[in-house]
Parts: C-alpha cells; sequence; structure tokens
C-alpha cells in the first residue's frame, strides 16, 4: 500500500462520525455498552449506520435488478409526480411493476423465512413422534389433541360405539406427516386456512387467494417476478398475498404449533431482561437466533449438574444461559429464561467481555459478530446448515436432532473452557427488569375465565362497554437507522393512555420488557383508567408477550377467537384491531404486514416501505385494497402519529360496530329469556 | 382491587380443601369406603360434582376422586408484585372450594343425620330448621317455578344481617319481587334465617325463604340447586361443565348478598359462584371487581346500603322484575302464596267444610258492569271478633268486546293464587269448594274483605286485560246469598263440564304451541289440542287460546293444523312445520298421539313420564310425586333427566295427569288399553274419570287390571298379575314394531 493511499484512509477514519450513545438509544443499558466499545475501539452497527446513508434509489423500491441489462434505476422526480409519469425500465417495465415484484419478493423471502423455521420444527416432532430423536419429547399432548382435528387427524378410534383414545405418539405421527405435507403441496388448500373465522375463509375462496402450498406460493412469487413475466401490480399483490398467508397461517402457525407439543404451550411465567441478567462470576453462553429446537437443548444442558460442576471447575460460580431476539423468546416464554437483549444488543452483549460463547442458529444474525467477538474473547457458534459465517474464527458445531443434547452439551462445554480466556476489564451494565410473559392463545383464553370458564367473552365484553378501546399488535424489529427502542415506547405509552390493550412478540416485546410495562404494575402508571381496570381485575401486564416472531401466528389464532366470541362482528377486518411494526428491518417482518393485511388487519409501518418511488402501487397498498380484503397498509414514521392514525382506525371500527356509544345495562324479563338462542 | 381478593380467595381456598380432605380421611376410616356417601332422595348424586366433573358420587370411596380434583385445581398464592395473572386462577379456587363443600355437607348427612330435616317446611318447635339438600320432589315442584318465570331466579344471602328487622325488610323485599332467597352461613354465629324467626317471618320452600344450612358451606345447596335445573329442564349433560355454567349464567338469575365481614373463605365462595355468572353484593367494605365478562356485569360488588340491597343486586345481575302493583295493605307477590294461617293467627275462616265458599266469574253486559267497583254484601272483616266464620262468595262480573264465555273458567282459576298471594290470607280449592283463611296479623295492617275484590280488579286487569274491558266484585257474606249463588254456579259449572268434554281434535282446525318453557329447554315445543293438554297439566287448549288472546307474540301462538298426514300417529302438516320453525330446526316431525315414533318433546316440567314395558307388551307411567322404583329400572327423576330438557325420546314421553283420562292419550300406540303399570296415589287421583273412560272403552273394571306398586316394581313382578288378570296389551300387536 502507497503511503498516498494509507494518508487517504487514514483520513477518511478521521472523518467518521462519532456518535453520540444517548441519540442512538433510549435503553440505558445499550448507551453504556456503546460508550464501551467506543473506548475499545470497537465498530458496531450504530457506526455504520451514521457514515452509511440507504441507497436513494432503492429505498423507493425503483432500483430493478432482475437482469444484466440492469440495474435500472428509476428514482421519482419532481416532473414525475407533477407531469406525465413516463419512467421505465429498459424491458418497459413500469415503477410499478418493479416496486410490486421488489416488494414481492421481500414477501417471499420473509415467508420463506419462517416457513423453513417451520419446516425444521416439524422435522424434529416428526422424529420425536417416531421415537426417533431420544431428547425431544411429546410434551403437552393436550394441544396435540386440540389441534389434530385441524389435520384431520383423529384422536380417537370408535368400534362397537366404543369410543377409545388413540395414543399420542401414533397421533403425532399422522400431524407431524400431514404437517410436513404442507410444504410440498400442490393442490387444494393449507389446512388451517378453516381456523380463519368463516367470513375471512369465505372471502379467501371468492378472492381465490387460500394458499395450496407453502413452497409452491413462494416458488410462484420468485417465478412471477423473474424478468418478463407478471407485469400487472395488482396480480403480483394477490400471489403475495397467497405466499403471505402461507407464511401466517401455515408455516409460521404450524412452528408455533408443534414447537407448543414439543416443548410446551407457553403460560404466564416471570422472567429478566437486558444485559445485567449477565454475571461476571459465572460462564455467559449467549443464544441467538430464531428457533427454539437447539436453545431447548442447551437450556437442559446448562443445567446438567455435570456441565455446572465443569464450570466450577474452571472457577465459575454457574452458568447463565441468556437469549438474544427469537430465540431468548422462545426459551423465556416457556422456562423463563433470561434475555439479554434484542436485535440491535447482539454486538452489545459481547463488548461487556463476558460472554464465553455466542451460538447462533438463523434469521438477524449480524456477520458483525464475528468481527467483535475478535476484539474479545467470546467464541461465536454457527449451529444451523443454512447460516455459515466467513469471517473471523468462527466454530460451526452443526446441530443434528438426532444428537441434540450431546451436541448442545458440546456447545456449554465451549463456553466453560473459554470462561478461563476473558482478557480486557469487563463491564456488565446494571439494568435488568423484571417482566411476566409467556401469553400464549391457550394462556389468555384460560387467564378469562379458569379451567371452567375459559374464553374471549370478557376480553369482548370489556372492549364492547369501552373499558378497553381497542387492541393493538406491535410486533418486529430494531433498525438501525432510527432511535433503539425510542419508537416502541412512544407508541405503547400513548396507546396504553388511550385503554387500548397491545399484544406483542419479537424484538419490539423486548424493548417492552426493558421498560417495565411487562409488569403487572405498569397497568396503573400508564393505562388509561378502564385499561387499568381491567388489568388489574385479570391481574396481566396492560401488554402481553406472546412469544418470538413465528408466533405472530398467536395472534391470528386470538383474532379469530375474539371473533368467535361474538358481539364484534364477524371477521377480523370488523374489530377494532390495528397492527404495527415501528421499528421493522426485517423481510420477515413485511410478509407479516401482509398476512396480516390479508386476514383483514390495519397495518402500520415505521421506518418506511419501499414503495415510494411508485405513487400508483403504493397508493394501491395503502387505500385500494382495503375494499379488497378489508386491510391495508399504513406508514408514519412518527410513532405518536402512528399512535393517532392506529386510534382513528379503531374509532372507525367501533363506530361500524354501533359501540362509540355508552349502552344502557340490559335487564332480561322472561320474554328476553325465552328467546336466548339454543347452545 | 381484585388482587386482594385473589388472594383472599385463594387462602381461603385452600383452608376449605385441606379441611374437607382432612375430614374426607377421618370419615372413610370410620366408616369405611363402602359407605354411602349421598344427599336425600336425587338422581343427580352430589349434583355439583356429577353435574360438573360428571362423577356420579355413591360411596365416600367415589369422593376420592373429586377430592384430588380440587386439590388439582388450587393455584399457586399470589406474589404482592410483579405477579403472574389471578382471574384465571381465582376462579379456579373458588370451584375447588365449592366442590370441596359439597363433599363436606354430604359428609354431614352421615355424621349428623338429623341435622337436615328433608322437607319443604321447618320445624321450628323441635329445633329443625335446617332443610339442607332439597329433595327432586320439591327441587322439581320449585324448579318450574324458574322454569315458567313465577321465581325469576334466587339470591343466596350469607351471613346476617345487623338485625332481624333488617332482615326482615329484605326478605320481604325479594318476596315481593318474586324471588327464592336461599340462606347459608352465618355472621359470628347469627344467621339470617334466624334473625327472620326472630322477626316472625315465616320461612321454609313455600315462602320462598330457604334456610339451607348455618354455614357457608351449605351454599353447595343453592348452586346444587341451580345445576340440577339445568341437568333436568335445560337437558345440559352431567360433565359438560362449561355448558353447565354458561347456562346458569345466561338463564338462572340468581346472585349472592354477603351480609357482614367477608373472610377469606367467603371469598373463596363467592369466586366459586363466578363461575356460575353469579355476582357478590355485599354490605361491607370489600373490595371491588367491576369490569364485566364472566358475570353479565360486575363480579363484586361492595358498600350497598340495607335499603337498596335488593333493588342494586337485581340490577347487577341484570333481571328484570316486574311487580304488580296491588293496591292492598298487605305484601303481595308468589311467595306468599305458600303461606299459611294456622291455629291462633286465624281471624276469619270461611268455606273449608266450615262454612258455604264459592266462586264464580261471569259475563255481563257491558253496560251493567262498573270497572273497579267492589262491593261487599254483608258484615266485613272490622264488624268480627276473631276467632269468626263467614259464608263466602266471591263473584267477579266481567265485561269486554273480546270476552268470551270461554275465558270465565280461565279467569276463575285465578282467584285461587291471586288471592294466596296476599301476605296473611291463605286460599285452597276452587269452585265450590273454596277455602279460605285470614290472618289476625293481616286484619291488623287493614286488610278488608273487599281487598280480595281489589286483588282480582288489578291482577285481572294487569294479567288478562286483553280479553275483557270491566271487571267488577261482589263479595257475599250474608247466608242467603251466598246459598243462592251456589246454585247458580253449580248450574254454570256443569254446564261448562259438559261442553270441555265434548270437544275434540276433530272439532277444530287449530291447535296451539307452548313454548314457555323455551327458557330453559331452547328446543322444546308442546304442541296442545283438546284431547292433549299440556305436559305440564298447567295448560290446556282453552289457556292457550285465551292465552294467545292476551298476548298475542307470546308462547302460545295458533297452529292451523293443516293437511293431516297420519291420523293413527296424529300428525299433520301444519304441525311439524311449526315445531319445525319454533325448535329451532332440530326437530321435524311429531306426533301428537304416540311415543313410539316421532313422539314429542319432553321439558322437565312434564307431570307424568310413560315408559315402554317391553316384556308386557304395555306402557307404564310415573307421576312426579312418586319417589319410589317403577318397572322399568328407572326412578321418576331419573327418568325425567334422561328424557327432559326438550329431548325427543322414543319409547319415553311427558304428559299430564289429565291426559291419560283423554281419549287420545298415546292413540298411536293403542292407548289406554296399554297401561299395565301406574303408582297406586296417581291411580287414586285419577279413578273418578280413569273409571269413565273404562266404560268408555268397555271394559269397566279395566281400571283394576292395572298393577301398581303394591304388585310389583319389575316387569318381571307384574306380568304374573297381568296374565292373570287378562291384560288386554298382552294380546295387542308388538309394541316394538
Amino acid at each position: 500500500m502507497s503511503d498516498e493511499t494509507k494518508d487517504k484512509i487514514k483520513l477518511m477514519e478521521k472523518e467518521k462520525k462519532q456518535i453520540k450513545p444517548e441519540e442512538k438509544s433510549v435503553d440505558p443499558a445499550t448507551i453504556k455498552m456503546l460508550y464501551k466499545a467506543q473506548a475499545d475501539g470497537v465498530e458496531t452497527i450504530f457506526d455504520r449506520a451514521e457514515n452509511m446513508k440507504p441507497c436513494p434509489i432503492g429505498i423507493q423500491g425503483t432500483c430493478c435488478k432482475l437482469c444484466s441489462q440492469g440495474p435500472c434505476r428509476l428514482p421519482l422526480t419532481k416532473k414525475d409526480i407533477e407531469g406525465k409519469d413516463t419512467r421505465q425500465g429498459l424491458c418497459g417495465a413500469t415503477p410499478e411493476t418493479i416496486a410490486a415484484r421488489n416488494f414481492a419478493r421481500m414477501v417471499a423471502a420473509g415467508a420463506a423465512a419462517h416457513s423453513d423455521h417451520g419446516r425444521s420444527v416439524t422435522e424434529v416432532f416428526l422424529a420425536a413422534a417416531r421415537r426417533e430423536s431420544p431428547d425431544y419429547d411429546i410434551v403437552d399432548e393436550k394441544k396435540l389433541r386440540a389441534i389434530a382435528p385441524d389435520f384431520g387427524v383423529a384422536i380417537s378410534v370408535t368400534v362397537d360405539d366404543v369410543e377409545t383414545p388413540r395414543g399420542k405418539y401414533e397421533i403425532a405421527v399422522e400431524v407431524g406427516e400431514k404437517a410436513l405435507g404442507e410444504w410440498g403441496k400442490q393442490h387444494g388448500e393449507i389446512y388451517y386456512a378453516k381456523r380463519a373465522p368463516k367470513a375471512r375463509y369465505d372471502l379467501w375462496k371468492k378472492l381465490d387467494i387460500i394458499p395450496r402450498g407453502i413452497d409452491r406460493e413462494i416458488v410462484e412469487i420468485m417465478h412471477r417476478t423473474h424478468m418478463g413475466v407478471d407485469q400487472d401490480y395488482e396480480n403480483i399483490v394477490k400471489q403475495c398475498f397467497r405466499a403471505a398467508l402461507a407464511d401466517g397461517w401455515a408455516g409460521s402457525m404450524i412452528a408455533t404449533d408443534l414447537q407448543d407439543v414439543l416443548f410446551g404451550t407457553p403460560h404466564p411465567i416471570h422472567g429478566e431482561i437486558n444485559l445485567g441478567v449477565l454475571k461476571e462470576d459465572h460462564v455467559n453462553i449467549v443464544v441467538h437466533g430464531h428457533e427454539a429446537l437447539l436453545a431447548e437443548m442447551i437450556v437442559v444442558a446448562s443445567r446438567d449438574p455435570e456441565m455446572v460442576s465443569y464450570a466450577k471447575s474452571k472457577g465459575a460460580k454457574g452458568i447463565v444461559l441468556a437469549g438474544m431476539c427469537c430465540t431468548a423468546n422462545e426459551i423465556l416464554v416457556r422456562h423463563g429464561m433470561p434475555i439479554a437483549g434484542n436485535y440491535l444488543q447482539q454486538e452489545l452483549a459481547i463488548v461487556t467481555g463476558v460472554v464465553d460463547a455466542m451460538t447462533v442458529d438463523v434469521q438477524c444474525i449480524m456477520e458483525s459478530l464475528a468481527n467483535v467477538c475478535a476484539c474479545y474473547h467470546t467464541k461465536l457458534i454457527t449451529t444451523n446448515s443454512r447460516c455459515k459465517i466467513a469471517s473471523g474464527e468462527t466454530i460451526h458445531v452443526e446441530f443434528d436432532e438426532h444428537n441434540a443434547l450431546t451436541d448442545a452439551k458440546k456447545i456449554v462445554k465451549i463456553a466453560i473452557d473459554n470462561f478461563p480466556n476473558r482478557k480486557g476489564a469487563a463491564m456488565i451494565p446494571r439494568e435488568k427488569e423484571k417482566m411476566v410473559v409467556g401469553f400464549s392463545y391457550e394462556a389468555i383464553e384460560y387467564n378469562l375465565g379458569g379451567t371452567f370458564r375459559g374464553s374471549y367473552v370478557p376480553l369482548n365484553d370489556n372492549i364492547i362497554n369501552g373499558r378497553i378501546r381497542g387492541i393493538a399488535a406491535i410486533v418486529g424489529c430494531n433498525n438501525a437507522r432510527s432511535m433503539h427502542d425510542n419508537a416502541h415506547l412512544i407508541l405503547a405509552k400513548e396507546l396504553l393512555k388511550n385503554d387500548v390493550i397491545i399484544l406483542t412478540t419479537g424484538c419490539a416485546a423486548m424493548a417492552f420488557g426493558k421498560a417495565g410495562l411487562l409488569t403487572p404494575e405498569a397497568a396503573k402508571v400508564y393505562c388509561g383508567p378502564g385499561l387499568a381496570e381491567v388489568c388489574e381485575t385479570v391481574g396481566i401486564p396492560p401488554i402481553l408477550h406472546m412469544g418470538s416472531c413465528v408466533d405472530n401466528s398467536r395472534m391470528l389464532s386470538a383474532a379469530s377467537a375474539v371473533v368467535a366470541a361474538g358481539g364484534l362482528g364477524n371477521d377480523p377486518s370488523d374489530l377494532p384491531l390495528a397492527g404495527c411494526a415501528p421499528e421493522w428491518m426485517s423481510e420477515k417482518a413485511v410478509a407479516i404486514g401482509h398476512y396480516f393485511e390479508g386476514s383483514g388487519v390495519y397495518v402500520i409501518f415505521g421506518a418506511g416501505l419501499p414503495v415510494d418511488g411508485a405513487p400508483v402501487f403504493k397508493d394501491y397498498l395503502f387505500n385500494g385494497l382495503e375494499k379488497v380484503v378489508g386491510g391495508k397498509w399504513d406508514v408514519a414514521e412518527d410513532p405518536y402519529e402512528m399512535a393517532r392514525r392506529m386510534l382513528a382506525h379503531i374509532d372507525k371500527k367501533r363506530k361500524a360496530l354501533g359501540i362509540d356509544k355508552a349502552r344502557d345495562r340490559v335487564l332480561m324479563d322472561m320474554a328476553d329469556r325465552q328467546k336466548l338462542s339454543a347452545g | 382491587m381484585s388482587k386482594l381478593v385473589a388472594f383472599a380467595a385463594i387462602q381461603g381456598a385452600y383452608n376449605i380443601v385441606s379441611k374437607a380432605e382432612g375430614k374426607l380421611k377421618k370419615t372413610l376410616e370410620k366408616y369405611g369406603p363402602e359407605q354411602k356417601l349421598e344427599f336425600p332422595n336425587t338422581a343427580y348424586y352430589l349434583p355439583i360434582i356429577y353435574s360438573i366433573l360428571g362423577i356420579p358420587v355413591k360411596t365416600l370411596a367415589d369422593a376420592k376422586k373429586p377430592m384430588e380434583i380440587c386439590r388439582g385445581l388450587l393455584p399457586s398464592h399470589i406474589k404482592n408484585v410483579y405477579h403472574l395473572p389471578y382471574l384465571g386462577p381465582l376462579l379456579d379456587a373458588g370451584m375447588a372450594a365449592i366442590l370441596a363443600e359439597e363433599i363436606v355437607e354430604a359428609i354431614r348427612y352421615i355424621e349428623d343425620p338429623g341435622f337436615y330435616l328433608t322437607s319443604e317446611e321447618i320445624d321450628e318447635a323441635s329445633g329443625k330448621i335446617w332443610l339442607g339438600a332439597a329433595e327432586d320432589v320439591i327441587f322439581r315442584k320449585r324448579g318450574i317455578e324458574f322454569v315458567d318465570g313465577s321465581a325469576p331466579g334466587f339470591a343466596a344471602i350469607v351471613g346476617a344481617a345487623p338485625d332481624p328487622e333488617t332482615a326482615k325488610k329484605i326478605a320481604e323485599e325479594y318476596q315481593k319481587k318474586n324471588l327464592y332467597v336461599f340462606m347459608a352461613g352465618n355472621q359470628n354465629g347469627t344467621t339470617f334465617s334466624e334473625q327472620l324467626l326472630e322477626a316472625g317471618v315465616q320461612i321454609g320452600w313455600n315462602t320462598r325463604l330457604v334456610p339451607f344450612g348455618p354455614d357457608i358451606s351449605a351454599a353447595v345447596f343453592a348452586l346444587g340447586f341451580a345445576n340440577r335445573a339445568a341437568m333436568a329442564f335445560g337437558g345440559v349433560q352431567p360433565g359438560d361443565a362449561k355448558k353447565m355454567l354458561l347456562y346458569n349464567k345466561d338463564r338462572i338469575f340468581a346472585f349472592v348478598n354477603a351480609l357482614g365481614d367477608v373472610g377469606a373463605e367467603w371469598a373463596a365462595n363467592a369466586a366459586g359462584c363466578v363461575n356460575w355468572g353469579f355476582p357478590t353484593i355485599a354490605d361491607t367494605d370489600i373490595p371491588e371487581i367491576l369490569p364485566t365478562g364472566v358475570c353479565t356485569y360486575e363480579h363484586v360488588v361492595a358498600n350497598v346500603p340495607h335499603d337498596q340491597m335488593v333493588q342494586r343486586s337485581v340490577e347487577i345481575r341484570g333481571l328484570k322484575v316486574t311487580v304488580a302493583d296491588v293496591p292492598v295493605p298487605v305484601a303481595y307477590g308468589p311467595a306468599f302464596e305458600g303461606e299459611r294461617v294456622r291455629g291462633e293467627d286465624i281471624y276469619l275462616e270461611s268455606g273449608g267444610g266450615r262454612t258455604e265458599a264459592v266462586e264464580w266469574v261471569t259475563t255481563k253486559n257491558i253496560n251493567e258492569v262498573e270497572d273497579g267497583k267492589v262491593e261487599v254484601i254483608g258484615p266485613d272483616l272490622d264488624q268480627l271478633t276473631p276467632p269468626a266464620q263467614l259464608p263466602l262468595a266471591i263473584v267477579a262480573e266481567v265485561a269486554g268486546r273480546k270476552m268470551q264465555e270461554d275465558f270465565e273458567p280461565i279467569l276463575e282459576r285465578q282467584i285461587h293464587h291471586l288471592i294466596n298471594y296476599a301476605q296473611g290470607l291463605m286460599h285452597i280449592g276452587q269452585r265450590d269448594i273454596a277455602w279460605v283463611r285470614i290472618s289476625k296479623a293481616a286484619v291488623d295492617k287493614g286488610l278488608r274483605l273487599s281487598d280480595i275484590g281489589r286483588i282480582l280488579h288489578a291482577k285481572f286487569h294487569q294479567d288478562f286485560g286483553a280479553i275483557f274491558d270491566k271487571v267488577q266484585v261482589k263479595i257475599y257474606t250474608e247466608k242467603k246469598k251466598v246459598s243462592e249463588l251456589l246454585t247458580k254456579a253449580r248450574a254454570v259449572y256443569a254446564k261448562r263440564d259438559a261442553r270441555i268434554e265434548g270437544m275434540t281434535d276433530e272439532t277444530t282446525d287449530t291447535f296451539y304451541s307452548c313454548t314457555l318453557c323455551q327458557s330453559f329447554a331452547p328446543s322444546h315445543v308442546c304442541v296442545i289440542s283438546p284431547e292433549r293438554t299440556g305436559l305440564c297439566g298447567a295448560y290446556n287448549w282453552m289457556d292457550c287460546k285465551a292465552a294467545f288472546e292476551i298476548n298475542p307474540t307470546g308462547p302460545n301462538q295458533p297452529i292451523p293444523k293443516g293437511d293431516m298426514l297420519d291420523p293413527k300417529l296424529g300428525q299433520w302438516k301444519g304441525t311439524n312445520d311449526f315445531v319445525l320453525n319454533a325448535s329451532r330446526q332440530k326437530i321435524a316431525q311429531v306426533s301428537l298421539y304416540s311415543m313410539m315414533v316421532d313422539p314429542m318433546t319432553t321439558c322437565g316440567c312434564c307431570e307424568c313420564i310413560a315408559a315402554v314395558l317391553p316384556m308386557c307388551n304395555g306402557i307404564m307411567t310415573v307421576g312426579r310425586d312418586y319417589t319410589g322404583m317403577t318397572p322399568c329400572g328407572m326412578k321418576f327423576t331419573t327418568l325425567a333427566g334422561s328424557a327432559g330438557g326438550g329431548a325427543v325420546t322414543p319409547g319415553f314421553l311427558g304428559h299430564s295427569k289429565y291426559n291419560i283420562t283423554q281419549r287420545k292419550w298415546l292413540s298411536g300406540d293403542g292407548g289406554l288399553l296399554r297401561l299395565v303399570w301406574l303408582p297406586k296415589m296417581l291411580k287414586d287421583e285419577l279413578r273418578e274419570r280413569l273409571h269413565k273412560r273404562c266404560e268408555e272403552i268397555g271394559i269397566p273394571d279395566f281400571i283394576d287390571r292395572i298393577a301398581d306398586e303394591t304388585i310389583g316394581l319389575t316387569e318381571d313382578e307384574i306380568l304374573p298379575f297381568l296374565e292373570e288378570k287378562k291384560h288386554p296389551a298382552l294380546t295387542m300387536e308388538s309394541i316394538l314394531e
């Protein structure tokens, strides 16, 4: 390298803007670790976001790189807005076609990610059902029996009028086979489509958007968006619905259900969150990514007395297993395992200097982890054949469901062996918060009425009587382009103040956890009087943590249950309900948003949506679709504005339902009772 | 502050379940597992456990399983901070407490057999004032009042009022609103029931003020009553807990009044009741639970002043009670119907063999009637010295454009209960066998004979205003006048009876429906024809006709018969179409004359249930007053449990007593000639009319060929008797074909 070049690099490095941690996150632990990273000379995503702007054409969704004649860049200019929009690519593709194709490929990638996760779960489930995988078992038989009929699997046999229940493994094998078939199915409908309220199912049928099979719909998006195929944005969006619904109502939903059967359906449980859960005198293992399969085994391995005493032999007082991202959510909601942090904290966990190993499985894993690990002693371990990291000194321990516990122990051992290698000054922020989590669809039902009266009726009742104004789903990621956790918290507090109950998953849930919003005590502090009273009656936090991002499927089940409980219309689009992802960043979020929309829900995203360069297509997504599917897309980068629009939507639905005014108490006489329907 | 309630209730449930476990263990050691564990004379075992868990507990050993379930239902204690949700666990804890208490109360029947009196009435003289579990005969009789709306619900009062006077006020206010009051528990040893006795209030099933027991656990008798009603009248299957509880929430308008300090065990019971949708309204400052959902409205409401207790409770439960405003100086309502006037209390007595007495409703020309006019001809109460006796004639003269002669007996039959509803006025019988007693207390309050007229005027207008315009009442107490009227009335009675006798199903094109019981049994539809009175015995064709005139959108609708489809079975196109619609598409075809082919639905209100006896090739029937075993292997109450609830059950059919002597009774299956077994008491009750029918069918001694319980209780036992008597059923075609 010439001296001139060296000088240039030096100059560039000098010009790199230094971030101000307080402007990057509202989370004190994150701020502290950013200072430590700066002091340690470690670059993080926060620094890169400061110094690298997003592509100005990509952000509009109008860069087409589908063939080698391009990339064709079609930015929206003033001229296109005021005059006739004459933009086209070499092949003649309009900005609408290009943006729709780009959008569709995001849906495809997101659906693929969730669904491929679901496939792995199903394979392990089947192995457990066939007793081929000694470390896994059918744990939640009740749930197995509840879901089997949805796959057309009988849970009992009747011979000569005598009904005998079938064995759990027998049922599980059949369920597993039927479930696995959902990926490769070419015709007909996915089984779970019928779980949707009848009005929704009928609409899907009418629109011809019921997914045939999971893989097929994703492949078809890839085909249609190939150069020179689908050039009608409405037709492309239609296929997006098929793939997205295949995600929400099949890939993700099967993942959730079968994980519940394998590991137990979540019920309310205590947890702790933030980097403060790490302990300096313990071996710290962070499991990061999205799957529960291996993490479940690492939970077992980390509690193994043999492993604990091995850790002690290395001078540690014990083993801390902490989660990160959705793998964390999976083991949190089932075992109360602590969470180190959400997506934007993954590098910062290593910056503490006390993480002896970080294992990763799939999704949302930053390649920069390898570089950060190189600055400390942390071992980075990839575990999934789909996700390897070439950078740094990453170790690969491939997870095999037939030897799951052995693999898990191998990982724990690597961490323990690494404990003595810690170097430099460690610093663990004190911050950690308590939380109450684990609100599966089933848990909500139970907690609203107990073993004998469990039902969603009390929720509906309090929506109808106005104590609860509506329901918001706040899901999604962190995004380095906006202040970490900030939009989540502002939005949530605005909604709670207005008596909107919140359902949450993923990294959004963690933002709430860190801010103490996932405690029952938060209800009195943040909620309007109506919601506070309901929370007090049931004993719940005002925000219900339902799990990981595949567990957004639980929200679909809950919405269907709310419809079924009655009094709020007959379709999810009738409900005073809005969904949002204020700090989204991954393609999975787009798939989720689209399946919510296809299920009739108003969906609003923060952090923009790459469709601004194609105004006609954007208008179709944001306005035109409401008439077709009942749901629609929207974007608001300001969380206060987002809250305003969600409330406006909720109020619109309340008005349509006629529950915008106080209702008189109905006193029943005999004639009223005689009119009650049978049932 | 639901958290405090949850905290206390869960604590209370632990206490209750632990004590119950201890008690069960000790009792098992003392009496052994085979010891019977039961409530008296019921087909519903321990009814809460049976209905919620589907477990028929018959012995001490059988109680072990439900006890384990109670333990399993107990949730973790509630932490003060960062607690887990508690509403679901709270309800489970409440249910555990209730189920455990039912076992405890059943054990009391073993350990202290005389503690509860199995009766409708208390025996105050011998100190037996606790009635415990109602046997099925009482339960059915009273349950029907919930079904037909004459009792809109019940208040379960636990604890005690601050003083007897307040207790009396609250109780009387519920009585005036027609609600039952079920009493349990005590406040530092004082009970609401004893307070009422102290204040001179009659308690017992007859006055709707039921003293179940002195402990909070006696609340299970109230819940058990409600669940039996759901099983017997609503057809809810044992073990279908969710349906059972929702049924109670939607259809049984009950609630709890907690009077006095609410401890942990009371809280557990209150939580248990919330499972049923029964809220708690308290007079003390306890934490409230106001959001709705499990109950229809609020769950726990506190600090309600005693003078607002009744009104607030009814509102919180979402119940509308329309109370007749009757301008008399004594309290008035169905709750006073069963009150007795005895011995020393009697001020005046008329009829009942002491003097002549008669009641008569007659139609007059509209110009002859001055609406609301009441005349007493002869001495009134203030002119007498107790104990007095007087002849009595009560004559109501009605007029109106829609009034028909056929409606006279309908109005006349009302006189019995309308008069009885007045506190301090007792009425028995009807027509020329009427018997009236008036108490000293009532006269003290200012009651006069003219008030009888005011009652009839007010109530006739309220309930039957649609069929007449004017009514005036004359009350005669002069011997000569009464004798005259008696002769006149008897002539009219004879004419009426002859007319009814002549009516047949063929002489009319219109039948009537009765869906009154759909409040409890939503698919039940009674089709009532001149020759088939309603299965409850309360509605005949004429009653329905009048009821339709009175309320054209009510439960009695005309059914045009339409084309006859099957003369033998009694099927018409019109009746089938009507039933399909009225049963909410559950039943497409119905026979009026057969229990074998498309029989009519049976609701739990039926007076009798007929069942096929295949070996005898005949039919038996049993009335609900008969508690013994029958040749079909089931007691009445078991039969009603399996055939009631609005179900169609070929081979079984509910019917009225009177119906047995009507010509079309089961004529499609062979009619009266098939009748091979009948309880003696029913035979005696119907003897006169039965005898007439026997002559009509040409076998005058047929009645003596029917077996009863003195002959046998199984088919094997009665068959030789039937053979000996050459019972015609034995030679008829097979009943099963």
